[in-house]
């Protein structure tokens, strides 16, 4: 009998601090994640934003294909038109 | 029952609560943290697909504007001389000169020389009007303006029509001289000393 009161004692004044001590540190881990994962969701939609300009590179791309197309005749011409120097 | 017993049940119990009760809190957190990470995986699977195209495409125009630098380069360096032609860019950007042309490394090495004095300022300032120089008034995707084996008759076309194409009759020039059919008031200042321009610092 004494021995099972003993048990008693060690189970609520050691095995159940631990236990809440140990669950309590599990859920405030668990607690600080949400918010960082939130951020980094909101960070990952503000950046899928950003790039919708990336189709615009499109067009850039063919504007400096048309400007260079442009300039290689212009500089044909030129290349016509001047001496060359001596 | 005995009395130990009932302590030994109480303090179970209290274990068996204190689980249920934080376990639950920390499945709501972990589904909180799923729901959050897969709005984040569907975002960074969109800025994976829209970046896919981005590389080649930087690439591609890169690689064109590469192109037309090595050809401007290589055409002012052609016409102008290689000394001059880090001249006139020394002329246009000033400092550039010591980058130098990436088709020509000697370049760097050459002293760039005072354009502005030698070409005069009107041909900087052709230079930078680029395009919109008389010469590059017709389309420079057409044939050459100017024909290289004959007169200017192609250049001067480019200009406002006066006397390129013949015409048979030609604005008067105008009657001066006392019996002019138009007479104009006589300055009260003519005759006088001219006025004095302040002076300039």
């Amino acid at each position: 009998m004494t021995l099972w009161w003993i048990g008693n004692v060690v189970l609520l004044a050691v095995v159940l601090p631990v236990v809440l001590y140990l669950l309590h540190g599990v859920l405030s881990a668990t607690k600080a994640i949400v918010p960082s994962v939130q951020e980094i969701g909101a960070a990952a939609a503000a950046g899928s934003k950003d790039l919708d300009a990336a189709v615009l590179l499109l067009t850039t791309q063919e504007q400096v294909t048309q400007t260079i197309a442009v300039a290689a005749n212009y500089g044909g011409s030129l290349d016509v038109i001047l001496d060359d120097a001596r | 029952m005995e009395a130990a017993g009932v302590v030994t049940i109480l303090a179970v119990a209290l274990i068996v609560l204190a689980l249920v009760y934080y376990l639950v809190s920390v499945i709501v957190a972990l589904r909180k943290i799923t729901a959050g990470l897969d709005q984040a995986i569907a975002s960074v699977g969109e800025i994976v697909e829209k970046s896919a195209p981005v590389n080649d495409i930087v690439m591609t125009i890169n690689e064109n504007l590469d192109a037309g630098v090595d050809l401007l380069e290589g055409l002012l360096v052609k016409k102008a001389g290689l000394t001059d032609a880090v001249g006139l860019v020394e002329g246009l950007y000033p400092g550039s000169a010591a980058a130098g042309f990436r088709s020509f490394p000697d370049s760097t090495t050459i002293e760039a020389p005072r354009i502005g004095e030698v070409y005069t300022k009107g041909t900087l300032t052709l230079a930078r009007l680029g395009r919109e120089a008389p010469i590059a008034v017709g389309n420079p995707a057409g044939p050459a303006l100017r024909d290289v084996e004959r007169g200017s008759l192609a250049a001067r076309q480019l200009y406002p029509e006066v006397r390129q194409t013949r015409p048979e009759t030609l604005p008067r020039s105008p009657v001066i001289g006392a019996d002019a059919p138009v007479q104009y008031e006589q300055r009260e200042d003519i005759g006088k000393p001219r006025k004095r321009l302040p002076a300039s610092h």
